[in-house]
């Protein structure tokens, strides 16, 4: 069970991508893939981070783990704030927190047998000399992470192709354990799978989060695999954070107009409720975030906008204990 | 939904002949189609889905595909014996389809206005002006916004959703008795998803469409079809109005299915239900209950033969020994 100590603590996190304007300009543009998010996660808590397409939940996980120099902000794991460490540090610092990806085909480099991929982290913490293993030692960490994951360590000398989806996505997950991280991003990984390899691998993330007190940020666009595996849940539109609150109150309770919508369009598998919903179904299409609007970003598409909500751009803040949300519906412009 | 069966698939088996030996992706086949009804397909990645709907309208790459056998009656003729100058004025016309991507549709380097003034030319007999006006009007319909501007930009001006919505316009436009819609919404996002599919059934009702659902989402087959043909292994396991599907599913793999999905509108504590294992590998399958290894339900005569489709009185069926087997005992 979660405990009080937060273990990620983001604060102010922007992730502007130039783009050039034409090809003959020289004027920049940019997209404000993530635009000044605040969050925390909590030591052995599960947060999840949903949202429609291009709304910058990966970028959001990509800043976090430092694989993009965020535009502004910190990125607090454990007391330090990783954008300001010097590299050795950070190398440190990275063995605490892994990545899990979407795509199980990608993410796996196909000349590499599967034993070789998930020691592969702890090879290269070997380089550096930050960690002290023997060649058995290694192999027995290997072998013990395949069975924990659910793979025959018989396994251990095949190549990727040879393994199914829901197996690749077994390896990717021992490989970001083989370190012994306390955070795990975990970005789409079970969006590629079947429903039934799907049920097996969320199994798998809440057995192993028991086994290791593990902490996830867990993202996916899928609202009822998110209220599954979540203790908290972020909803994202647009690079920013919209609400934020525990998955039972969000999903009882939703306050902010977009995730209202999301939870009325998301189709649940049973005829008899299916018939009797009533939708509330958004018009227009997600807007392009290569520009910063005044106003909320949800104003376009939200049918409870007010004339406020075109000039000033609301903050998040929390309507009731522990739960947060950016609309005016809720709170006064400063 | 009426009566009428406008198309009939008959044991229908098309294989493909690859490397490591003969892929029997759809093998025996059997389902019927009423005017007007909304049937979903739901099933596993390569459980042959979009291989049967592809040999529906004859559109298999042969080789290294083949149709082995069976029929495809629409209207009673068939379908697979058809010279390719008569399949051809059906497709797109008769019975239309759309796809998850709509750039397999669209051409990139034409108009929306040049692709479909010219289809609905060519298929319904109008002349330029009139297909033009007919084109705009269905536009309309898919809800893009001004199209009688927008009807001659080239698809990259449109959102994946807006693109999504030209298909569908597109293929409605020659007012198809069949709508072929293969995962239509699954690279969409839900708010999106949800613009689409009440624009499908709100004009496949109005022009009285019957559409065969391709889908791997419970979800979007609970909302929208009125029966429902489980697939797995290249064969119909199981087949049912939706409610009693979902009410009371009667092969382990429709069971487990409904199962292993977390619910939105329940709590699960603890852990899901899950299927073990993996879906089998249709090369050289054995002529067993392909389910089998994965069943918790098993037995002995599961691991020789085929298990018989056995009928229920509410027209639900399902391919299970379990229910042969109190079939024959009783
Ligand atoms: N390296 C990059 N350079 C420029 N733009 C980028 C880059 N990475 C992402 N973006 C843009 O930033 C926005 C957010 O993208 P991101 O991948 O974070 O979205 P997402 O929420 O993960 O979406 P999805 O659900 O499709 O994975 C998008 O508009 C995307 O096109
Ligand atoms: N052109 C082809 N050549 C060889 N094998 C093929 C070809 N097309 C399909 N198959 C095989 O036929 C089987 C059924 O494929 P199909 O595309 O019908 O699956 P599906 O149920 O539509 O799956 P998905 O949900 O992934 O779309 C698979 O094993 C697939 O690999
Ligand atoms: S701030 Fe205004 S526009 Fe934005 S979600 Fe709230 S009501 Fe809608
Ligand atoms: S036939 Fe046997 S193995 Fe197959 S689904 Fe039925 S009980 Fe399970
Ligand atoms: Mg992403
Ligand atoms: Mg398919």
């Amino acid at each position: 069970m979660p405990d009080h100590k937060v273990l990620l603590d983001v604060r102010g996190l922007k992730m502007h991508f130039p783009i050039k304007a034409s090809f003959f300009s020289k004027a920049k543009n940019f997209i404000y893939a993530v635009d000044g998010i605040d969050f925390q996660v909590r030591k052995g808590e599960t947060l999840g981070l949903v949202g429609e397409s291009g709304c910058g939940k990966s970028t959001t996980a990509r800043a976090i783990a430092q694989l993009y120099k965020p535009t502004a902000g910190e990125v607090i794991l454990n007391g330090k704030d990783l954008t300001k460490l010097p590299p050795q540090e950070m190398i440190e610092a990275r063995k605490n927190m892994q990545m899990v990806f979407q795509d199980p085909y990608a993410s796996l480099n196909p000349r590499m047998t599967a034993g070789d991929i998930i020691a592969e982290p702890i090879r290269i913490f070997q380089k550096r000399g930050l960690i002290d293993m023997s060649t058995e030692e290694r192999n027995d960490r290997v072998e013990h992470l395949m069975e924990k994951v659910g793979l025959s360590r018989f396994f251990k000398n095949r190549y990727p192709h040879e393994f199914s989806g829901g197996q690749r996505q077994r390896i990717g997950i021992a490989r970001a354990l083989a370190l012994n991280p306390e955070l795990i991003l975990c970005d789409e990984p079970v969006s590629a799978l079947d429903v039934s390899i799907q049920s097996q691998i969320l199994n798998l993330f809440k057995d192993l989060q028991d086994e290791f007190g593990l902490t996830y940020l867990f993202i996916a666009h899928d609202l009822s695999v998110i209220k599954y595996i979540s203790n908290r849940v972020a909803v994202m539109y647009l690079g920013l954070i919209v609400e934020i609150a525990n998955a039972a109150d969000l999903y009882k309770n939703p306050l902010h107009p977009y995730t209202q919508a999301l939870l009325s369009a998301a189709p649940i598998p049973d005829p008899k409720i299916e018939a009797k919903r009533k939708r509330i179904i958004l018009t227009g299409d997600v807007p392009s975030p290569d520009k910063q609007r005044p106003g909320c970003n949800f104003y376009d598409r939200c049918s409870k906008h007010m004339d406020i909500c075109k000039q000033a751009r609301p903050m998040l803040k929390e309507a009731s204990p522990g739960h947060e949300v950016s609309c005016f519906l809720y709170h006064k412009p400063e | 939904m009426t009566d009428e069966v406008i198309l009939e698939v008959k044991d229908l088996k098309t294989y493909f002949m690859v490397d490591e030996g003969l892929v029997k992706a759809v093998d025996g086949v059997d389902f019927q189609l009423h005017r007007g009804e909304t049937l979903g397909i739901v099933g596993e990645s390569g459980s042959g889905k979009s291989v049967t709907n592809l040999s529906i309208i004859n559109l298999i790459p042969v080789p290294p595909g083949k149709i082995a056998g069976g029929q495809v009656l629409f209207h009673g003729k068939d379908l697979l014996k058809m010279p390719p100058h008569e399949i051809r004025d059906i497709r797109g016309n008769k019975i239309s389809m759309i796809f998850q991507d709509p750039m397999t549709s669209l051409n990139p380097f034409l108009r929306i206005s040049t692709q479909m003034v010219e289809t609905i030319e060519l298929h319904q007999g109008l002349d330029k002006k009139a297909a033009k006006a007919k084109a705009i009007e269905m536009l309309k319909l898919a809800g893009i916004p001004a199209p009688e501007k927008r009807i001659d930009q080239y698809p990259h001006q449109f959102s994946g959703g807006m693109r999504q919505r030209v298909m569908i316009a597109m293929a409605l436009s020659c007012n198809p008795e069949i709508l072929i819609a293969d995962e239509p919404t699954s690279a969409l996002d839900v708010t999106i998803q949800a613009q689409i599919l009440e624009l499908m059934q709100e004009l496949t009702r109005k022009l009285g469409t019957a559409v065969i659902m391709i889908t791997h989402s419970l979800g979007v087959v609970a909302g929208m079809c009125d029966t429902i043909c489980v697939m797995y292994a290249g064969r119909i396991v199981e087949r049912g109005r939706t409610e009693e599907i979902f009410e009371s599913p009667k092969h382990p793999y429709t069971v487990g299915l409904i199962h292993s999905v977390p619910r939105l509108d329940q709590e699960t504590k603890g852990r899901l239900y899950s299927i073990p294992g993996q879906p089998p590998n249709v090369i050289d399958l054995p002529d067993c209950c392909p389910f089998f290894p994965r069943c918790e339900k098993a037995m002995d005569i599961c691991k020789k033969k085929y298990p018989p489709s056995v009928s229920f009185e509410n027209g639900q069926s399902a391919s299970c020994w379990l229910y042969a087997k109190e079939a024959q005992n009783a």
